[in-house]
C-alpha cells in the first residue's frame, strides 16, 4: 500500500502504542496536521509554547515509563524545544521529538525557518535523524523508539522536510526489528563482575547503597529492597534516585548531596563499600570529588560503561541494567548484619535530624510539604521547578512509590514544573502535584491555557516567597547578603488563574493550608494555590559549592 | 604522562557521522591530534584512526564514549598493541639548480620521493611514522618549505590480529565483544587511573 510520508508516520506512532503527544503546528507540519484527523485515537495535545511540549513529553515519560513524544515545526519552532530537550537528555528520559524542516531543495540553503534542528541537537540528543525520503521514515521511527527506551534512555530526534510528508512511499507494516550494529544491548553484566562485587559486598563492615534515577527507571524497587535487606545496608538515594527506595522502610535514609540529609550525607562519608546503582557519581550529590570519601571501596553498577569510572576509582565495575543485575546479584549475597553501623547511622539521625520546622502560624516550606504529605497521605505524584522549593520537596515528602517524584536535576531547568506537571497529568488519573516557585511559574505559567482546555486536576501549589528564592540564599550566604535581580515583581496570581478560567486560592497561614487540602478532595478540576511563604526562610542542610560531604553545614553561623 | 595515543574506530559510513564524532570531541574537551577517515575492506563502514592526548583515564573515556555514538560500530585503542603506523607528507621545497643537488641528498636520506620538478622548487613525498616525517620537515627546512600538508596518522596492529568490528548475530555476544574492546585496562586492573 502506498501513504504518504505524513500518514506513515501516523501509522508509526499507532504501531507504537503512543497514546498522546504534544505539539504546536506550523508551516511545513501542515501536512501532517492534515492527517491528523484520521488518527482520533492518537491525542494530540495542543501546548502554547514548544518548550513545554517538550517539557510534557519529558513529564508523562517519567510517569508513564514509556516514551514520550512532542512535536513542533521548522526554526523557531524547533529551537523552542531545545531546553525540553536538554533537561531530557541530562537525566535520560526516554523521548521521541519530531520536527518539521524546510523542503528538501531549500535544505542548507537558508529558506524561510530553516533552522539546523539535527545539528543543534547533536549534544543534547542519544541520537538524530534527518530523513530524506518517505521510505526511511518507518525504519526510522522504529529506530528511534527503539534507541530512546533501551539501554540509558534519552531523546531522539526525528527530523522531516516538508515534502517528504507529502512524498508518497510503499507502506507494509511497521518494522517488526531494528539492525543497529552499533547499539548492542549491555543489560546482561558479565559474570565476573557480578562475583567481584558480591565478594566485596560480602566483606563489607560499613557497606552503603546509594541508589540512583537508573533504579526507577529500570523499576528495580523491589529487588533493591531485597538486597538492602539481605545485606543489611543502609539506603541512600541521589536527588533522582528518590522513589527508588521506600522511605517508610527502616534502612532507608534519605539523600545525599548538597541539600541532602545530614545524615545521608555523614554515612556516606564513613562507610567502607559504597555501592553506586543506576546513579553517576554526579558533583552535586558527591561533593568535592577529590576529598569523598577516600578510603571507601566502591562497586559501581550502570548501563552506561562510560559512566563506570568517569568521577571516581571504581573497585568493581558492574556494567549492566539495574533489575537484571541485582537479581543475578542477590543469590551471591550472603544474610548479613550490621548492627553497629546503623546504630552510628541512627545515632547522627538522632542528632541531627532534617526536621526545620518553626513554631507558629506562617507558611515555611518544610512546615508546607510536610502538611501536603500528611494530607495526601504521601501518595501523591509530585512534580517540582528548581529552587528551594525543589529541595523542601524532596526533603519533607516520604516517597514510596516509584516515579512519585519528577524533578529536573541535571540541567536543573525552572519552568519545567508547570508544563512537566501537565503532561503527567496525562499518563495517571490521581491529580498531580506540582510545587512551583514563583519564579519557575512565572516562566512557563502560559500552559494554564491547555490545563484548561483538558481541564486536568493538576494542583499547583506555588511557593510563593517573592523571591529567586535558591539565589537569594545564596546572595545572602556567600555574597555578603547583597541581593541583586532575586525580587521578584509578580501578578496576582490567582486572579492570572482565574483568567485562564481556573480556580485560585490564596493561602496565608497554616490553618488555611490544611482548609484548602480537605476542600480540594474529590476536586476534579485544575487549582492554582498561591502559597504566601515566608520570604527568606533558607534550605538546610547544605553543602557549600566545591566543600566535600564531610563539611556539611545545618546553618548561617557554621560559615 | 600526556602522551600520543591511537585510537581505531569503525563508523557507520552515513553523512554526518563525521560531525558527530568532532562534536563529541569539542563537548567533552577531548584533545584530538588528528583524525583520519576513509574505506576500510567492508563496504558500508569507513575506519577511522584518532590520535588523542590524554592520559589513561582520559583516552578510556574517549573510548568509552565514542561507542556511546551510534553510527561507531567499533573502537580499539591500539597505542599498547604491536602496530605499524604511518603519515604522508608533501613538501614545497625551494630547489634551485645550485642546490638541488643537496636537496635530493635529503630526498634519498629520507627514502622520500620527488614527485613534482620545477626550476624553483620541487615537491617532496615523505612517507613514514611521525617521528621519521617530523625529522624530514626539520632537514628540508634549511632550503626553505615553501608549503607543506601533513595526513593525519594511520595504523594497523601487527600480525594476524585485526581491529575489524564484531559482526552482530547475536546482540549478548556483540555486548561482549564490544565490552572486550573498551578500554585500556589489563584485565583486573581499576577503570580509573587518576591516581
Ligand atoms: C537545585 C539543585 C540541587 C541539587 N541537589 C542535589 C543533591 O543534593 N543531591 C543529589 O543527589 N542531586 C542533587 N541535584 C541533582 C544532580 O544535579 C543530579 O541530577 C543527580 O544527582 C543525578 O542523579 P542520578 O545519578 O541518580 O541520575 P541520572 O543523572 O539520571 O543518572 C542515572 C545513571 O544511572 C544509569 N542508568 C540509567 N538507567 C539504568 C538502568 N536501567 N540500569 C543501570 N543503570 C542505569 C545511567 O547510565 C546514569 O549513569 C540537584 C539539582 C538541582 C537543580
Ligand atoms: C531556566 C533557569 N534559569 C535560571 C536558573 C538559576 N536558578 C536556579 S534556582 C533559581 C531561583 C528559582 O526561584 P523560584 O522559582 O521562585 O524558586 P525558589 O527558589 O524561590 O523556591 C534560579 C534563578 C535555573 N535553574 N533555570
Ligand atoms: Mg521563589
Amino acid at each position: 500500500m502506498r501513504l504518504t510520508g505524513a500518514r506513515i508516520l501516523m501509522e508509526c506512532l499507532r504501531a507504537e502504542g503512543v497514546e498522546v503527544f504534544f505539539g504546536y503546528p506550523g508551516g511545513v507540519v501542515l501536512p501532517l496536521y492534515n492527517t491528523l484527523g484520521e488518527y482520533p485515537d492518537i491525542k494530540h495535545v495542543l501546548v502554547r509554547h514548544e518548550q513545554a511540549a517538550a517539557h510534557a513529553a519529558d513529564g508523562y515519560a517519567r510517569v508513564a515509563g514509556r516514551t514520550g513524544v512532542c512535536l513542533a515545526t521548522s526554526g523557531p519552532g524547533a529551537t523552542n524545544l531545545v531546553t525540553g530537550i536538554t533537561t531530557a537528555y541530562m537525566d535520560s528520559v526516554p523521548m521521541v521529538v519530531l520536527t518539521g524542516n524546510v523542503a528538501r531543495d531549500l535544505i542548507g540553503r537558508d529558506g524561510f525557518q530553516e533552522a539546523d534542528i539535527t545539528g543543534i541537537t547533536l549534544p543534547i540528543t542519544k541520537h538524530n535523524y534527518l530523513l530524506m525520503r518517505a521510505s526511511e521514515i518507518a525504519p526510522a521511527v522504529k529506530e528511534a523508539f527503539h534507541i530512546a527506551s533501551t539501554g540509558r534512555k534519552g531523546p531522539v530526534l526525528v527530523d522531516i522536510p516538508k515534502d517528504v510528508f507529502i512524498e508518497e512511499a510503499e507502506w507494509d507494516g511497521y518494522p517488526q526489528g531494528v539492525s543497529l550494529r552499533g547499539y548492542p544491548i549491555m543489560d546482561v553484566p558479565r559474570e565476573e563482575e557480578v562475583d567481584k562485587a558480591a565478594e566485596i559486598v560480602n566483606s563489607a563492615k560499613k557497606p552503603i547503597i546509594i541508589a540512583g534515577h537508573g533504579v526507577v527507571q529500570s523499576e528495580a524497587q523491589d529487588e533493591l529492597v531485597e538486597f538492602a535487606e539481605r545485606s543489611d545496608t543502609p539506603v541512600l538515594t541521589t536527588l533522582l534516585g528518590i522513589s527508588g527506595m521506600p522511605e517508610d522502610h527502616e534502612l532507608s535514609y534519605g539523600f545525599l548531596g548538597m541539600h541532602g540529609h545530614f545524615y545521608a550525607n555523614m554515612a556516606a562519608d564513613r562507610a567502607d563499600v559504597v555501592i553506586g546503582i543506576g546513579m553517576r557519581f554526579d558533583d552535586r550529590a558527591m561533593g568535592r570529588f577529590s576529598d569523598f570519601n577516600p578510603t571507601a571501596r566502591i562497586v559501581h553498577i550502570d548501563i552506561d560503561p562510560a559512566e563506570i569510572g568517569k568521577n571516581f576509582k571504581t573497585h568493581a565495575p558492574v556494567n549492566g541494567d539495574v533489575k537484571e543485575t541485582l537479581s543475578r546479584l542477590l543469590p551471591q549475597i550472603e544474610r548479613n548484619s550490621h548492627p553497629e553501623w546503623r546504630a552510628e547511622i541512627d545515632q547522627i539521625m538522632d542528632q541531627h535530624p532534617t526536621d526545620y520546622i518553626e513554631e507558629g502560624t506562617g507558611l515555611g516550606g518544610p512546615w508546607l510539604v510536610r502538611a501536603l504529605a500528611e494530607a495526601t497521605e504521601g501518595q501523591s505524584t509530585i512534580v517540582t521547578g528548581v529552587g528551594q522549593h525543589q529541595m523542601w520537596a524532596a526533603q519533607y515528602y516520604p516517597y514510596t512509590k516509584q516515579r512519585q517524584w519528577v524533578t529536573s536535576g541535571g540541567l536543573g531547568t525552572m519552568g519545567y514544573e508547570v508544563p512537566a506537571a501537565m503532561g503527567a497529568q496525562f499518563a495517571q488519573d490521581e491529580p498531580i502535584w506540582s510545587i512551583c516557585g514563583d519564579g519557575g511559574f512565572q516562566m512557563t505559567s502560559q500552559e494554564l491555557q491547555t490545563v484548561a482546555d483538558h481541564n486536568l486536576p493538576v494542583r499547583f501549589a506555588i511557593f510563593n516567597n517573592g523571591f529567586l528564592g535558591m539565589v537569594r540564599q545564596w546572595q545572602e550566604l556567600f555574597y555578603e547578603h547583597n541581593y541583586h535581580s532575586v525580587d521578584l515583581g509578580q501578578p496576582d496570581f490567582v486572579k492570572l488563574a482565574e483568567a485562564y478560567g481556573i480556580r485560585g486560592v490564596r493561602v496565608s497561614t497554616r490553618a488555611e493550608a490544611i482548609q484548602i487540602f480537605r476542600d480540594l478532595e474529590g476536586y476534579d478540576g485544575p487549582v492554582v494555590i498561591d502559597f504566601q511563604l515566608e520570604r527568606e526562610e533558607n534550605v538546610w542542610p547544605m553543602v557549600p559549592a566545591g566543600a566535600a560531604l564531610s563539611e556539611t553545614i545545618e546553618s548561617a553561623e557554621e560559615l | 604522562m600526556a602522551s600520543r595515543n591511537t585510537i581505531v574506530a569503525h563508523v557507520e559510513d552515513r553523512p554526518g557521522v563525521l560531525a558527530r564524532v568532532a562534536s563529541l570531541f569539542r563537548r567533552r574537551g577531548f584533545n584530538i591530534e588528528s583524525l583520519t577517515v576513509g574505506h576500510c575492506e567492508e563496504p558500508g563502514l569507513s575506519r577511522m584512526t584518532i590520535v588523542v592526548d590524554g592520559d589513561d583515564h582520559q583516552v578510556d573515556q574517549v573510548c568509552r564514549q565514542l561507542f556511546k555514538l551510534i553510527d561507531v560500530v567499533s573502537v580499539q585503542d591500539i597505542t599498547y598493541v604491536p602496530m605499524v603506523d604511518r603519515e604522508l607528507a608533501l613538501l614545497k621545497v625551494s630547489a634551485t639548480n645550485f642546490n638541488r643537488r643537496e636537496v635530493l641528498d635529503v630526498v634519498e636520506v629520507f627514502r622520500a620521493d620527488v614527485v613534482d620538478v620545477h626550476s624553483e622548487a620541487l615537491i617532496v613525498q615523505v612517507l613514514g611514522d611521525e617521528g621519521k616525517v617530523n625529522a624530514a620537515v626539520e632537514m628540508f627546512e634549511q632550503f626553505g618549505i615553501l608549503e607543506m600538508v601533513r595526513t593525519g596518522r594511520v595504523a594497523m596492529v601487527r600480525g594476524t590480529e585485526t581491529t575489524k568490528p564484531p559482526a552482530i548475530s547475536d546482540s549478548q555476544q556483540a555486548a561482549a565483544a564490544i565490552r572486550a574492546m573498551l578500554g585500556r585496562r589489563p584485565e583486573g586492573a581499576l577503570p580509573f587511573a587518576s591516581d
